[in-house]
């Protein structure tokens, strides 16, 4: 069992890293845990336009370099493990790990989320065989190839901006009529050659042997199938999936308030229905997730934390 | 851990006798970053019996795909030159790549 921590909090995207900065400036025993990638979902993004201040040309990575950066500056300690189970029952809160486990006064939730299937058929079976939700990780193998992006809202758009610079032809997939994204990001991609839209149809089946080799689309207008071939030049194509974004909440399952969807059920100050436990980022029901919501809501929560560790363990 | 490339592929891979680990990453992947370190520990727990190589394919995408690998990170696992198992996105993790060697070897 680990030192007594005041705060645990569990995940280092955006979210847990400025709850770890503010935590750690106030001087509380903070550690940050992460189960994989540090900087969760932003860190695999490329270009980041529109995070408020960021210095020119920010990518991803380069935000979250620098988020670290200030989280050891102030003394956060970080622990890479995989949370499989937690025990908000007590006044001190256990956390069990893959490696290890820690004990806390106070827990920032900060999870996050990750990409949605399509659900389709052949998706599992040929993911990392065509079929990626990392643009960034995958572009490259597409240089030159065709690849098709499913969804109609700002990551689909982003991202296929992203795979104009490798792909010979970008083609989005939406079952709408229209793009939900934001207009100028829209805009760049009409006005894009590489471009091309597939309105009102969904994905129904993916095919290929040991890679991707043709897909079916449907027509959710007319009804009409169609199944798309790769060039035979090309033997394969690329399919990205972006329709929208999972909560990672299983582990937290009947020990805290959620809706329907998984998301967690916090208040204004990031509370949960639970006393010492706080919760931060994509994973809170919220109506905007975006970096700069996800930071404000770590920087609450660790004020939050340190007033509930003041009142409740009287310092 | 064995750094291969699209010269010595043939060579340290697919005309090795026993078991060889390949981990493809590449420079814009962050996951095959954060998966590193993990598959380094498992090649100082396997030492003696599988050897570990792995991949950059930025600048070997062709062999990549010759090896039917599309997706980043990909761990594959090799028997006397053939590919027998791999895992690849979420499912390479250090538990699953532990529990896939301990399969065969």
């Amino acid at each position: 069992m680990s030192d007594l921590y005041d705060v645990v909090i569990i995940g280092s995207g955006p979210a847990g890293l400025a709850a770890g900065l503010y935590a750690a400036r106030a001087k509380m025993k903070t550690l940050v845990l992460e189960k994989s990638k540090v900087g969760g979902q932003i860190s695999t993004t490329n270009e980041v336009a529109n995070y408020p201040g960021s210095i020119l040309n920010a990518t991803g990575p380069s935000l979250i370099a620098r988020m670290v950066e200030q989280v050891e500056e102030f003394g956060a300690e970080r622990a890479k493990d995989h949370v499989v189970e937690v025990d908000f029952s007590g006044k001190i809160k256990i956390i069990k790990g893959e490696k290890g486990e820690y004990q806390a006064k106070a827990v920032i939730i900060a999870s996050g989320a990750t990409p949605k299937r399509i659900g389709c058929p052949g998706e599992e079976e040929l993911t990392g065989k065509g079929v990626s939700y990392c643009a960034t990780c995958d572009a490259d193998f597409f240089t030159d190839l065709e690849v098709f992006v499913v969804g109609g809202g700002d990551s689909a758009v982003e991202e296929a901006m992203y795979l104009t610079k490798f792909a010979r032809k970008v083609t989005i997939v939406h079952r709408r009529e229209e793009l939900r994204a934001a207009k100028s990001i829209q805009e760049k991609a009409f006005k894009n050659p590489k471009v091309d839209f597939i309105w009102n149809s969904t994905i129904e089946e993916i095919k290929g042997d040991g890679v991707v080799e043709s897909v079916v689309f449907k027509n959710l207008k007319t009804g009409k199938i169609t199944e798309y071939y790769a060039d035979e030049e090309d033997g394969t194509f690329g399919i990205f999936p972006f329709v929208g974004y999972q909560p990672l909440s299983d582990v937290y399952s009947g020990k805290i308030h959620m809706d329907k969807a998984g998301y967690i059920i916090t208040d204004d100050d990031m509370k949960t229905n639970v006393e010492g436990v706080f919760a931060a980022g994509d994973i809170r029901v919220k109506s905007l997730r975006q970096v700069v919501t996800a930071v404000s809501d770590g920087a609450i929560a660790a004020v939050q934390a340190e007033k509930y560790i003041e009142h409740h363990f009287g310092e | 851990m064995l750094s291969v490339d699209k010269d010595t592929f043939q060579v340290e891979v697919l005309e090795a006798e026993g078991y060889v680990l390949v981990d493809y990453w590449s420079d814009g992947c962050e996951p095959c970053k954060a998966l590193l370190p993990d598959v380094e520990a498992l090649a100082e727990k396997y030492e003696g019996r599988v050897k570990f190589c792995k991949l950059n394919t930025t600048q070997a995408r062709r062999l990549a795909i010759s090896q039917k690998v599309l997706g980043l990170p990909t761990i594959a696992l090799y028997k006397d030159g053939q590919k027998i198992d791999e895992v690849t996105k979420d499912g390479a993790s250090r538990v699953n790549i532990d529990a896939m060697l301990q399969k065969y070897v």
